[in-house]
């Protein structure tokens, strides 16, 4: 049976309870929340509310006095038990009261000793002793670190320490917690060996479109309420981006942004919005789009994977060839427009080749893109995401698709944009790091590949877990584990309490190839298995964070409860190991010194936490530029000025690029395609947030996924011998993994998706090591072969394979 | 095909109306709320309710209730095969709220798919498995409505297995 609460009745919140302000801390769009707390005992009544409603009468859809289970909570403040409801903001701009599945159950998702929720958190420094982790102060386990790191910098210099961390926003950083740690290795050390959550060198995911001048989230989400054409790349955002796509590109297509767009720009024809969608597979945003806007507005372009260079060059051909393009902004305010129409010349039959689609397809396609409305030009809306970032020749392809949005005039303009839709908030802020990239070419380490070559000596995680999240995952836990183990077996040969003699065996055990690992995060990630010492983190809510969403929103979120235990938040951590290894400038004592002495004073001091939080949860969009009557002033949308610098030339001209097709760009896939069977494309559930770190321990998540799905044409089930909820393993030369066979008759045949970085069948196990020119990874194109395991566990026996569309 | 019975097209009408307004539109009462008479009921433990009897109900064709009281509306379903959970001779009778638990719209009956859909966002409750969202936007599976028979074919409601969507005291 599916899993229910069986909870009848909640705490009502009184009047008078502590109200924070919430940004959600999963996803990009960050849509805003409260979290409301009060004394256990001291609830409200149906009639005496925070509402002002009487709750003795059933409340109507869309209602601001409801919560859900999901919501609420009893969790620690200031030593105190108190109730917590964190529910969404319905005045927040991003989100307007709705809730994502995700954000919706952050309530449920904080540590709580009285609900028993989340008790996986980490409430106490541990080190590697008697054979275990066990727990000690934090001055023992800071001290360890520092000792060893600074033996291992003694004697392999820098270089010999590997550091893996966050560098994004929300739960994945936050400004004062990239600041703490960039601080450390950026600026205190040098460190070259570093390397970000979910890939694994220091890069951006989108060079292409940086070396162009045009920064990534340039546009603001109403654009893509007054765009008069949306052309999704790789983003199923229903999904992904719940409540951006709910709340901005659903008015869009049902038509009720009209009056906006009417009143916002006018003097030009307007209509509900067509829809471009560039994706292999058939996704639930399709389904959704189909519903609202019409299946006559709703272009599905199921190109062959890996093959959207050559689509987006023959949209520039196509386009330039009728003229459809922005002649005065590219006189203005670019350059390399003639080299780069020359050199990516693709004609519509070249494409249709390529990408299997017809060149009818592509033609009309063009033509929602640019054709001109009268005599005005078309409103087209650019976003992508991982099936691009995270798919073939991810530079080249960013390239031609910011050709192509540029050229026709949709960057800094209303209803346009070329924009990623991006994954984790964003929260970078830290000193100069051009220092990784030197050589020639100039690109950065590539990490994994480093340490599994034996090189290193110390490893230092913040809040990453490459056995989940990296490619070629499965040779990668295989050395670590076996590089760590060097290094607890020396331990395990000193007396205790001897902690010169315990870093000179772990020293020697370093000169035999072993590795010592810290791992720095909020719960005993899956690397921790490896770890000789892990420290807890605090994460948003139990500190002060502030992060930007994917349109440059900066918030705060208020700190509303206690860390677990003796968990502090990352920045303090940095500080003291900084204390440790004897650098100055550290000594922080809050979150909100880290914010100052980072982001304040790096970005013209105007910006403190006084001031965001009076800007609640609509925040300032960044930059930053004024402090004025009161209020932060931002920018709604990026370059409408038509300068652009993001690649840091003077000259402030958007440089269009040549970008070529050259097949399956990265070592490895070429072969791989041409000998396993199954195309095993990979990517994310909306029911779960990033690699399930805490929905692991959610019981509504692991009782819908208990293991990772796999949806497979039932052809092919056929073919392989196996039912729905079967375990299949999924294999090829570079290594194996698990998935529960999902029946989905809109897959192509022998193309699969699985649900990606999941904690019971890790897909990464099957990515291949291949990168491209600046160390990104190709997780997408990856196939392999499938063969029944099992099948269905009875812990399946209860799940529901049915089609996941609406169906009107 | 899709079959839902009249109350059940109203509040769908209703929701799609409400729906039409766009996400961010405030919308304050609507849906339930509007259509439903309110009425007060003492806070207690669940009521027994006679909802219907057997021989009332035709295989997939969902009948029309309100359980633990009048203005929460449900659907008493046979659903034609055995399932978890189910009671009635033939193990397949089941009953749901059909309150959206993400955000309160009236949801849609799919015979086919025996799955309730929210025109709402989108949400798909399978109807076989307890309510689970097979996809969907809620924080929980679909409230289920605890049944029991009596000798003669008599269907009582005696108990709910999640919050229901708009109320924060399942009885009122």
């Amino acid at each position: 049976m599916a899993y229910k609460r069986n909870i009848n009745k909640l705490p009502i919140i009184p009047k008078g309870a502590k109200k924070h302000n919430v940004v959600c801390n999963y996803c990009i769009v960050g849509c805003g929340y409260h979290a409301y707390t009060w004394n256990v005992g001291a609830d409200g009544t149906t009639t005496n509310n925070i509402f002002g409603e009487n709750l003795s009468v059933q409340q109507g859809a869309d209602s601001d006095a409801w919560y859900s289970p999901s919501m609420w909570n009893i969790v620690k403040q200031n030593g105190k038990d108190v109730n917590i409801v964190i529910k969404p903001d319905k005045n927040c701009v991003v989100n307007s009261g709705l809730g994502s599945p995700r954000g919706a159950r952050q309530g449920e998702l904080n540590y709580s000793q009285s609900t028993s929720t989340q008790l996986q958190r980490l409430t106490d420094p541990l080190v590697y002793r008697y054979g275990q982790l066990q727990p000690t102060s934090w001055d023992d386990a800071i001290g360890l670190v520092a000792d060893v790191t600074k033996a291992v910098i003694d004697d392999q210099g820098e270089d010999g320490l590997f550091v893996s961390a966050f560098d994004h926003g929300g739960a994945g950083g936050g400004y004062e917690n990239t600041w703490g740690t960039g601080k450390l290795y950026l600026e205190s050390m040098k460190i070259k060996n570093i390397r970000i959550h979910n890939r694994p060198a220091y890069n951006s995911e989108v060079h292409g479109t940086r070396d162009m001048g045009v920064g990534e989230l340039n546009y603001c989400y109403e654009d893509t309420e007054l765009a008069d054409t949306i052309v999704s790349v790789g983003a199923n955002s229903l999904e992904t981006q719940t409540n951006a796509y709910l709340n901005h590109w659903v008015p869009n297509m049902r038509g009720t942004s009209m009056d906006k767009k009417k009143k916002q720009l006018p003097g030009e024809d307007h209509a509900p919005a067509r829809m471009i969608f560039v994706d292999p597979r058939r996704t639930v945003t399709i389904n959704s789009a189909e519903a609202e806007a019409g299946k006559e507005n709703v272009m599905h372009l199921a190109i062959n994977s890996g093959t959207d260079l050559a689509l987006f060059n023959a949209w520039m051909t196509y386009i330039d060839s009728k003229g459809w393009v922005d002649k005065d902004f590219i006189k203005a305010s670019t350059m390399d427009y003639d080299k780069m129409v020359k050199g990516n010349k693709t004609s519509l039959s070249e494409a249709a080749k390529i990408t299997g689609l017809t060149t009818k397809q592509i033609q009309q396609s063009a033509e929602w893109i640019a054709k001109p409305k009268g005599n005005k030009r078309r409103r087209t809306c650019f976003v992508y995401e991982k099936g691009l970032i995270w798919g073939n020749d991810n530079y080249r392809t960013n390239c031609s698709l910011t050709n192509v949005a540029a050229a026709t005039g949709n960057i800094g303009r209303p209803g346009g944009g070329c924009c990623r839709m991006g994954g984790h908030q964003e929260g970078y802020f830290r000193p100069a790091d051009g220092f990784i990239w030197e050589g020639n070419p100039a690109k950065p380490p590539y990490v994994d590949k480093l340490l599994i070559e034996g090189k290193g000596g110390v490893h230092h995680v913040w809040a990453c877990d490459h056995y989940k999240t990296t490619l070629n995952a499965h040779e990668f836990k295989r050395v670590y584990k076996k590089r760590t183990d060097i290094v607890k077996d020396a331990m395990n040969e000193v007396p205790h309490g001897d902690r010169k003699a315990l870093v000179k065996a772990i020293m020697g055990a370093i000169k035999k190839g072993g590795l010592f690992s810290v791992d720095v995060d909020i719960i005993k990630a899956d690397i921790a298995e490896a770890a000789h010492v892990i420290l807890p983190a605090a994460t948003s809510g139990e500190m002060n964070l502030t992060s930007m969403n994917g349109e440059r929103r900066m918030r705060l979120t208020e700190r509303y409860m206690d860390p677990p235990g003796q968990a502090l938040p990352d920045c303090i951590i940095a500080s003291k190991l900084g204390e440790a290894m004897g650098f100055s400038g550290y000594g922080w004592k809050t979150e909100e010194d880290a914010f100052m002495d980072g982001y304040h004073n790096g970005t013209g001091k105007i910006v403190t936490y006084d001031r965001l939080r009076a800007m609640g949860n609509n925040g300032v969009q960044e930059p930053v530029i004024d402090y004025k009557d009161g209020k932060l002033v931002g920018v709604k949308r990026l370059y409408a000025d038509g300068k652009f610098d993001r690649h840091g030339k003077d000259h402030k001209k958007l440089i269009f690029k040549e970008s070529k097709w050259r097949g399956l760009q990265a070592p490895g896939k070429e072969a791989q395609k041409k000998k396993f069977k199954y195309l095993i494309n990979n990517g994310r559930a909306n029911h779960v947030w990033q690699n399930a770190y805490l929905d692991r321990k959610n019981q509504f998540v692991t009782d819908r996924w208990p293991y990772p799905f796999i949806e497979m044409n039932p052809s092919d089930m056929k073919n392989i011998g196996v039912s729905e909820g079967d375990l299949v393993e999924v294999f090829n030369d570079d290594g194996s993994t698990q998935a529960m066979v999902c029946p989905t008759p809109t897959a192509k045949k022998k193309e699969t998706f699985m649900l990606f970085a999941y904690p019971t069948g890790v897909v990464g196990n099957v990515v291949n090591d291949g990168v491209n020119e600046v160390i990104i990874p190709n997780y997408k194109q990856t196939w392999a072969n499938i063969r029944k395991l099992a099948n269905k566990p009875s812990g399946v026996n209860h799940v529901s394979f049915k089609s996941k569309e609406y169906k009107i | 095909m899709k079959k839902t019975g009249k109350r059940c097209q109203r509040l769908v009408d209703e929701g799609r109306r409400s729906f039409l307004r766009g996400s961010a539109a405030s919308v304050g009462t609507i849906a339930a709320a509007t259509i439903l008479q309110t009425k007060k009921v003492e806070a207690s433990n669940f009521p027994s309710n006679k909802l219907a009897n057997v021989k009332d109900l035709k295989t997939n064709v969902p009948l029309d209730i309100n359980y633990p009281d009048e203005d929460s509306p449900g659907v008493l379903l046979k659903l034609g095969s055995k399932v978890e959970g189910g009671v009635g001779p033939d193990g397949d009778i089941v009953a749901y709220s059909v309150l959206c638990p993400h955000k309160g719209y009236p949801l849609n009956y799919n015979d086919a798919d025996k799955v309730f859909n929210c025109p709402g966002h989108y949400s798909v409750f399978d109807a076989e498995k307890g309510g689970l969202q097979v996809w969907g936007q809620a924080t929980q599976n679909l409230p289920q409505f605890k049944l029991k028979i009596s000798s003669g074919g008599d269907i009582f409601a005696e108990g709910v297995d999640e919050l229901i969507y708009g109320r924060l005291s399942n009885v009122l």
